[in-house]
């Protein structure tokens, strides 16, 4: 049983960009395509923690700023010769509001 | 049984015998004396070493690896002292030891004129290493320079000289430089492009004395005229080095005489290089030294083979210098001269033909169709038929248009591409056909340009002819794996098909992603913005974080800023304010950085809008410390204060980053202006620099001082700030529209010239365009960004903040 939350409008995240959500495990990135999809990933790149809100949003990936690994918003994945995992929560969009699911932030927490 | 094999001189004919040998794995148990402290390296490319743009570690041949894995016993830095032939052996200062085979590969010794004041110090030869390096070390504290010698070797030493900063003066004592490669018409060019480059040529001077108590002071020549000298360079000539032979009792006239397999006097004992004399003739390039050398190989190894010595051809390794020299070009009677001449672009073509044969050729300027004039004169082609045209070159024979490649694509697969080594084009293309597609490969497989390097770019188009469609040249590779086109490509696209905007471009040409990537996107942004200052908006999104943020982030996601400090002027007021923010904010460490402004590292992303508020208010600006755009225009005091100064140098910094700040650039880009030569604001190593003089100001381009150190070229002088503020804008201007995005000026100097940009700014016309097209761009983006995210701080701040709380 999902537990969505409303986090904000669509329109307040630029489309190929991505904006923070604190909470009180640390930050959140939610992320917007130019297709408008939504994604919301662990705002630590799992190379050297790079803040992946920063980076640039390409596809559904994003490069991390500080040395340009690339990871997949759909899987959390780092991609082509680069190794590693970000976690990713449930994300969507309904009726223009970005939705987040509650529950899931919080395993995060106990995790 | 294995033999031993002596060899005296590690030098490149006696290492392409080696080189013959193990590839061959002809058994030889070798031993290999050199004078030198080193193995065998490229000496041709001693020039370009000289002149910075090598190292020696790039022209080593033969490392110390490759001599232990073809287990050849080296005694380097050791001078071999005599040859008992009776009992077959060589004692060197470490001792003696046996030959079955003896290879004398002495080389050549520097011709020193016999004048008074040869042996002072600071009269250096150059023949080796070890000269390049006193060369080096010499130039490092600048003076006078004078270069005994215009040939060849003589011209590369002044150059590279020059190159180091030295004034360089040459003497020659005929009446043109390089007399025996080239005629007078040619000579006069190359002379002119010298003087260009601020070396004074001295024709028909002889040389009287060399002058100095301690050390060279000075050069007197016959007419009495002196000239003050730091250095003397001798490049007079070389004579073939024949002590040792002289000395065991073997043939020598005026080299080591050999017969046509390279064997002495003494059938035990070989020689080849410099040191040996065939035929009467002697030998100074490097193709018959390699032809030599295979031909010994074989000799050794009891193969049959004859060396003949075949027509030369001539260039001169020194950059912007293209001269081609080949065959007989005197004139005679039963000869006549097909010439031809543009003045403008400093082109020089002679052709001399007897009985419809060319038998010599000299080119200046234009030389990319040497090779094939070669051939006509080493086949001795009769040219009656194409004789009309035959001086355009291969691509106006037989109606064939005009395309660069059909030059080399008609040449016949015996055309020697590569002269060093001999290589044709009919080999290059085997090569390719067995795989070697790129230039790495064929240079490996074939040698073909691995000596001189001069004909890489026929290689290259051997390549490009040979392969088709499937040739891609190393420079242009594709923006990224988002398209097939390259910068150019797309800038040119982006112009020709007004495109102005991201999708835009990604449909015209044919983009393989939705909307591009990390590496493409911020390239496009920059070429749109650029292009299009009045049509395109900035897309912040298609940024690097810095340039989003304006502000620099650090390795924790903190944040440095910078504000900006006008030709590094602050006031207390400003200082003042500084440190309040960096109270307020706690910022961990403030820094004062080296564009004489103060940095202040380790804010949080959300504090950015709140102590840009504070430090608007305080009058500053954003530094741009994190752009692709100009950066800082740094200083010294000038007339204001210093006793050297001779312009405002602070004042002339502070209206150059006035008129300049908040433009983008393909990289970034440094300013800075000096007071006096003395140079305190270290102009001579920014991207643009301007060093004040009592008549004017120097500005110059294509500094570094990163990865890369580079020294600044002179673009031009002018009299007035007014002409600077021109000359830097539109140089300025001519660099964001012509360079590769995240090419600094000298990565773009290099690929355009500096002639061709001090032509754009030299045209009035055209630098007044490049003004007010900057001018205009300008009117867009002459803005501080901080005070407009000041009015916008939302992306700044957290999208939401969750509790546990709230989350249940």
């Amino acid at each position: 049983m999902s537990n969505w939350i409303d986090i904000a409008a669509l329109d307040d995240v630029p489309q190929r960009g991505a904006r923070l959500v604190k909470t009180l495990h640390g930050c959140v990135a939610v992320f917007r395509t130019a297709g408008d999809e939504v994604f919301a990933l662990d705002n630590a790149c799992p190379h050297k923690n790079g803040p992946l809100a920063d980076g640039i949003v390409h596809g559904k990936a994003v490069t991390c700023p500080l040395h340009n690994w690339v990871i997949s918003l759909e899987t959390g994945q780092a991609q082509g010769a680069d190794e590693g995992q970000v976690t990713t929560y449930p994300a969507k969009i309904s009726e223009g509001r970005i939705m987040l699911d509650a529950d899931f932030l919080q395993q995060r927490s106990v995790a | 049984m294995t033999q031993k094999l002596v060899v005296i001189g590690a030098g490149m004919a006696s290492g392409r015998v080696l080189e013959h040998l193990f590839e061959a794995e002809a058994g030889f148990d070798v031993t290999l004396f050199n004078a030198e402290e080193r193995g065998n390296y490229n000496r041709i490319m001693l020039s370009p070493v000289l002149s910075g743009e090598k190292t020696y570690e790039d022209i080593v041949t033969h490392d110390a690896e490759w001599y232990e894995a073809n287990n050849v016993t080296c005694h380097f830095g050791t001078h071999v002292t005599a040859i008992d032939r009776a009992a077959k052996t060589v004692t060197s200062t470490k001792g003696t030891v046996a030959y079955d085979k003896l290879l004398i590969a002495t080389g050549s010794a520097p011709f020193i004129i016999p004048v008074e004041g040869k042996d002072l110090p600071g009269v250096i030869t150059y023949r080796d290493l070890d000269d390049t390096n006193a060369m080096i070390e010499a130039s490092k504290s600048g003076g006078k320079a004078v270069v005994i010698g215009g040939g060849l070797l003589g011209l590369e030493a002044a150059a590279g000289l020059a190159e180091r900063g030295m004034d360089v003066t040459v003497l020659h004592l005929m009446g043109h430089l390089m007399e025996r490669q080239l005629d007078e018409a040619a000579g006069f060019l190359l002379r002119r492009d010298l003087e260009k480059r601020g070396i004074t040529v001295k024709c028909r001077a002889s040389t009287a004395a060399i002058l100095g108590t301690d050390r060279v002071e000075g050069v007197l020549l016959e007419d009495n005229e002196g000239l003050e000298a730091d250095l003397v360079v001798m490049a007079v000539g070389i004579r073939p080095e024949t002590r040792l032979a002289t000395d065991a009792g073997l043939e020598v006239a005026r080299g080591i005489e050999v017969g046509a397999q390279l064997q002495t006097s003494d059938p035990d004992i070989f020689a080849v290089g410099e040191c040996v004399e065939f035929d009467g003739q002697l030998f100074g390039l490097v193709a018959p030294l390699y032809d030599q050398a295979k031909v010994l190989a074989n000799t050794l190894m009891d193969v049959p083979a004859v060396f003949t010595p075949k027509e030369l051809s001539t260039k001169l390794k020194v950059t912007g210098c293209d001269l081609f020299s080949a065959g007989d070009f005197a004139s005679g009677e039963g000869r006549e001269d097909i010439v031809f001449r543009d003045p403008a672009r400093g082109v020089y073509r002679r052709l001399v033909i007897e009985d419809d044969v060319i038998v010599g050729a000299v080119m200046y300027g234009d030389t990319a169709d040497g090779n094939w004039f070669f051939g006509l004169i080493r086949d001795k082609t009769d040219i009656s038929e194409m004789r009309d045209t035959v001086i355009f070159g291969p691509a106006y024979q037989g109606g064939a248009p005009s395309d660069p490649l059909s030059a080399v694509a008609a040449l016949p697969r015996d055309a020697e591409i590569c002269g060093c080594n001999g290589i044709c084009k009919g080999e290059i293309e085997d090569a390719i056909a067995a795989g070697a597609t790129d230039i790495g490969a064929l240079r490996s497989q074939t040698k073909a340009s691995a000596s001189c390097g001069t004909c890489t770019g026929l290689v290259e188009q051997v390549l490009a002819v040979t392969l088709g469609d499937d040739f891609v040249l190393p420079t242009a590779q594709p923006i990224c794996g988002c398209t097939e086109m390259t910068h150019e490509d797309v800038r040119r696209m982006i112009k020709s098909q007004e495109l102005k905007s991201l999708p835009a471009v990604w449909q015209a040409c044919d983009w393989k992603t939705p909307c591009g990537c990390h590496v493409c996107r911020p390239a496009l942004n920059y070429y749109l913005l650029s292009d299009w200052p009045l049509d395109y908006e900035d897309d912040p999104q298609s940024r690097f974080v810095n340039e989003r943020k304006h502000a620099n982030i650090q390795k924790d996601g903190t944040f440095s800023v910078v504000p900006r400090m006008w030709g590094g002027i602050t006031t207390p007021d400003e200082l003042r304010a500084i440190a309040d923010a960096a109270d307020k904010f706690a910022v961990p460490t403030v820094k004062v950085t080296g564009g004489q402004r103060i940095d202040l590292l380790g804010v949080k992303n959300e504090d950015l809008p709140a102590i840009w508020d504070d430090l608007n208010k305080a009058g500053m600006v954003s530094g741009h410390a994190y752009s692709k755009g100009l950066r800082t225009v740094k200083t010294c005091v000038g007339t204001d204060h210093c006793r050297f100064g001779t312009q405002d140098s602070t004042g002339l910094g502070i209206q150059l980053e006035k008129a300049l700040w908040g433009s983008w650039t393909p990289h970034k880009l440094k300013l800075a202006v000096s007071g006096c030569p003395r140079n305190c604001a270290e102009a001579t190593c920014k991207d643009i620099g301007i060093v004040c003089v009592d008549s004017g100001y120097q500005i110059s381009i294509g500094g570094a001082a990163g990865m890369d150190v580079r020294e600044t070229s002179l673009l031009c002088q002018v009299p007035t700030e007014k002409e600077v503020m021109d000359v830097v804008k539109a140089v300025t201007q001519s660099y964001r529209e012509n360079a590769k995005y995240l090419d600094r000026i000298y990565k773009w100097m290099d690929k355009v010239g500096l002639e061709w940009i001090q032509e754009q700014i030299t045209d009035l016309d055209t630098r007044a365009a490049l003004v007010e097209r900057f001018d205009l761009s300008q009117t867009i983006y002459r803005k501080d960004p901080w005070a407009q995210h000041v009015a916008k701080p939302d992306p700044y701040e957290p999208l939401a903040t969750l509790t546990l709380e709230a989350a249940e």
